[in-house]
């Protein structure tokens, strides 16, 4: 059986790195005691599957990762109180906010996800630049980038996977943008879209809002409904 | 703070060594009656958060109404410069509160070259690094840990020093504090204070002291008080089973060093190696019921999620109560499969037998420690050790599974000859053929440090080798082991152990060398990357003080130790007969199981060594499978010890 499990990301534990939300899990795991499967051989490690990585910083509505169950071992949670229990053997600032059995033979998660959305602060300008910066990038045909890349400058062109752009109000201390951005073949990094517009914009706060699956016909799904028919998604949220 | 402070995460490496979160983490209330604490270590937080001695008493302390304890750890450069820009002094992790809003800021100090980083994290406090130049309104400073039985080169940057083992005396001092607090702190009290602090046992107030010199030598270090005493003791906890802590060990949110569940199964060691001071100042023996052990593992490893315990001590295969232990552990089916670690393994079969009990699942490398190359090297060190008893373990441990072994030894030692050194490379080169029975390409890593003399050891009297000597003993194991196939060696940096010795066994002259070092930038020098002998060299020439008196020369039977007025059990005659009987060749059996050599460290205390086991371990007392006599005689010292008032129940 196969568990996919949404979580949430705030506050001071923003800082945590990907890899260190990885060892949070895992232990987070044994202690709610769930049957997870081992690999096999010289170091056997739990088999989990996360999904695309949050850059260290920044929040998340919305993160998932896939927990693989032992078939010899029973689950003895059931699936409605699973959220309220995981969330007990989190940090602070992580909850589980949902639980689904998904097919066993689903894509993985970094696999399926084509897109995000983003929340992104960034640092005071006039609402009219933002606006025109944002303008400007969707109606450019291309957004060119060189990066290095293993040592060698690479061409980039950042355009397709600006699937979304606006900017959403003012703030005290900044503008509120909202965007979506796309994951294949590569993540768009927010930092990347932010240094690529005219001006460039200072990153304040990041959010990711939402991940999703879209299919040949540009229809989008949440993570979580791709469930088997037969199981509700169930959740605190 | 966090305020503040968050803006300036973003910018910063490792940002999550900052937040705190960790589960076992307390908040706790704090007020004009409560005594706070924050409790620092002062290196990076990977570093200083697995630290066991300050989660004890982050536990201890906040258990009390009376007292508050909050963790810091020293920022990285990269926060630090931001720290300074932006005028964010150092800060509690925990609710992340200035650190010049506690009472005490007490620092735990594990290793000489984070002496400097105290400056540095007092300095951040915004706290006069200079204890005679704080007023009533600072914190007081204080120190603990390993380093403390030679406090004197800090001894101007701090108000008080604990010898010993903390868990019992951080109340005592919470009391006298509390009472200076209730009474308003007033203006011109502290020194008032300080004394109060220096009559407490097991705490030295180097400003009580006036310390005399006669030329580079010291002549005499006297209290300035008649209620003052003339030698500090140090504290033992006579019972562990009375301190089963951490109840809560800390889960940190990002990769430490020791990641895992850490349960100490006893304090102190009678092993008698004469290079190791851990082994000498934490006598005597105090094994933890090994019951207690196994429901803290078992409530450890579910309460944290860890897959993971190591079960601490100076030589945990010596734990009485090991193998039932590690058969309770291995037969919890409850938490999964659980690996234990077992940090400073005994060179012997019993020992790879007890490691692949516990090591199912991951069996990769294997350490031990020979320490010395030669067997008369390791009588002079005591470490008494055969070279059968190693090419047993190792085979044991090859015929077992395990690929790849690690060799721990030390360079520098006291009669060491050349023959000696190259012994160190002949036992990685025979474990290598011993692998090759059982594996086409086993691995040995030959591990070799550069010895430092340390106080309170027989070998306290030792001129350390020269950095250029430890340096050619090295080059000599180099050319030795060149294009031997199967032996890696690895070597500690000589310049790094030359700066350590400047600081293991100076007097108060070098707190102005330590000064010069942090006031030069010369922070975080545990770490390659910011080390510099020549800064150390230039702060010793700078203030007029030879390398060759304090790390070089022998010291001699009359003359006056720094440490001398402090005391840590152990008659200073016995360590003397003990440095001949080095010098001899005479090793010494582990005093468990064989008559009492009268070191001080029991009798003084009037407790005894409290080990479950009336019979040695498998193998003998030294775990070598080797007889008494095959170690020649065995000297024991019969002057009785003067009653000391040590003012513990």
């Amino acid at each position: 059986m196969r568990l996919r499990i949404r979580f949430s990301k705030h506050g001071k534990v923003r800082f945590t790195s990907h890899l260190d939300v990885a060892r949070i899990w895992e232990r987070a795991l044994r202690r709610a005691e769930l049957p997870v499967a081992y690999s096999e051989g010289f170091s056997p490690r739990p088999r989990l599957s996360f999904g695309l990585a949050l850059s260290t910083g920044h929040e998340s509505n919305e993160e998932y990762l896939d927990v693989e169950l032992d078939p010899e071992r029973q689950l003895e949670a059931d699936l409605e109180s699973l959220p309220e229990a995981l969330s007990a053997c989190l940090p602070v600032g992580m909850t589980a906010t949902g639980v689904v059995v998904i097919d066993r033979q689903s894509p993985s998660l970094q696999q399926a996800v084509t897109s995000c959305t983003w929340q992104i602060d960034v640092e005071p300008v006039d609402l009219e630049v933002a606006n025109a910066a944002v303008t400007q990038a969707l109606a450019a045909e291309q957004i060119v980038v060189t990066r290095e890349r293993k040592g060698k400058e690479v061409t980039d062109d950042l355009r397709p996977l600006v699937l979304a752009l606006t900017v959403d109000q003012p703030l005290e201390d900044g503008v509120r943008l909202i965007a979506e951005l796309g994951t294949q073949p590569r993540s768009l990094r927010v930092s990347e879209l932010l240094s690529a517009l005219q001006p460039p914009l200072v990153e304040l706060r990041v959010v990711r809002l939402h991940q999703w699956i879209s299919n040949d016909v540009g229809e989008r799904f949440d993570p979580m409904s791709v469930a088997p028919a037969a199981a509700e998604p169930v959740g605190v949220s | 703070m966090w305020p503040r402070l968050e803006p300036l995460l973003p910018q910063v490496q490792k940002p999550a060594r900052y937040i705190g979160c960790e589960d076992g983490m307390q908040v706790p209330e704090h007020g004009p009656a409560i005594v706070s604490w924050l409790l620092t270590y002062p290196d990076t937080y990977e570093i200083g958060l697995p630290n066991q001695g300050l989660q004890i008493l982050y536990e201890i302390l906040n258990e009390r109404s009376d007292a508050a304890a909050e963790r810091s750890y020293a920022p990285w450069t990269d926060l630090e410069a931001l720290m300074r820009r932006d005028r964010l002094p150092l800060f509690s992790v925990d609710t992340h509160r200035a650190a010049g809003e506690f009472d005490i800021l007490a620092f735990n100090l594990s290793a000489e070259l984070t002496y400097t980083n105290l400056v540095n994290c007092i300095d951040l406090a915004g706290v006069p690094i200079h204890s005679a130049s704080r007023c009533d309104a600072d914190p007081l400073v204080g120190v603990g840990g390993h380093c403390t039985y030679n406090p004197e080169p800090i001894a101007d940057f701090v108000d008080f020093v604990v010898l010993g083992d903390g868990e019992e005396v951080v109340g005592e001092i919470t009391d006298v504090v509390r009472e200076w607090k209730r009474a308003g702190k007033n203006s011109g009290t502290r020194e008032g204070l300080l004394r109060e602090l220096s009559k407490v046992p097991g705490v030295y107030v180097p400003s009580m002291y006036e310390v005399d010199y006669d030329g580079p030598a010291l002549a005499e270090v006297r209290p300035r008080y008649a209620d003052v005493p003339a030698q500090v003791e140090k504290r033992t906890v006579a019972d562990l089973a009375e301190w089963p802590y951490p109840k809560r060990q800390l889960v940190p949110l990002t990769e430490v060093v020791h990641d895992r569940l850490a349960v100490e199964v006893f304090r102190g060691c009678t092993r008698g190696c004469r290079f190791c001071q851990a082994g000498m100042i934490t006598r005597p023996v105090r094994e933890r019921p090994a019951e207690q052990v196994s429901s803290m593992i078992q409530q450890g490893l579910r309460r944290t999620g860890y897959d993971e315990v190591s079960l601490t001590s100076l030589s945990t295969a010596d734990f009485s109560g090991i193998e039932q232990v590690i058969s309770d552990t291995v037969s919890d089916t409850g938490v999964g499969q659980v690996s234990v670690a077992l940090p400073s393994l005994r060179v012997d079969a019993f020992t790879v037998g007890i490691a692949a009990q516990v090591q199912r699942a991951r069996r990769t490398g294997l350490t031990f420690a020979p320490e010395a190359g030669t067997w008369r090297m390791r009588q002079v060190i005591n470490k008494l050790i055969s070279d059968d008893d190693l090419f047993g373990a190792v085979d044991s441990a090859y015929s077992q599974g395990w690929r790849r072994m690690k060799l721990y030894f030390l360079t520098g030692l006291p009669t060491e000859t050349d023959e000696d050194t190259l012994g160190i490379a002949e036992l990685g080169r025979r474990c290598v053929e011993i692998g090759r029975e059982y594996h086409r390409s086993p691995a040995v890593t030959v591990s070799v440090g550069g010895f430092v003399p340390k106080p309170f050891t027989p070998f306290q009297w030792f001129g350390q080798n020269t950095e250029p000597e430890l340096r050619r003993k090295i080059e000599l194991l180099k050319n030795d082991l060149r294009g031997t196939k199967g032996v890696q060696l690895k070597w500690h940096d000589s310049r790094a152990s030359l700066a350590e010795g400047i600081t293991s066994r100076g007097d108060r002259r070098l707190g102005a060398v330590i000064e010069y070092v942090w006031r030069h930038g010369g922070t975080f020098q545990e770490w390659s990357e910011h080390f510099s002998v020549d800064l150390w060299l230039e702060a010793m020439a700078a203030n007029g003080l030879e390398v060759e008196w304090y790390v070089y020369r022998h010291r001699t039977q009359d003359e006056v130790l720094p440490w001398d007025h402090l005391s840590a059990g152990l008659h200073k005659d016995f360590l003397w007969q003990d440095w001949r009987d080095a010098l001899e060749e005479l090793g010494l059996e582990d005093c468990r199981w064989t008559p009492c050599y009268d070191c001080g460290a029991c009798t003084g205390y009037g407790i005894e060594h409290v080990v479950a086991s009336a019979t040695p371990p498998a193998g003998g007392s030294q775990g070598t499978g080797k007889s008494a006599s095959l170690t020649g005689s065995v000297p024991v010292l019969l002057q009785p010890r003067q009653s000391v008032e040590v003012g513990q129940p």
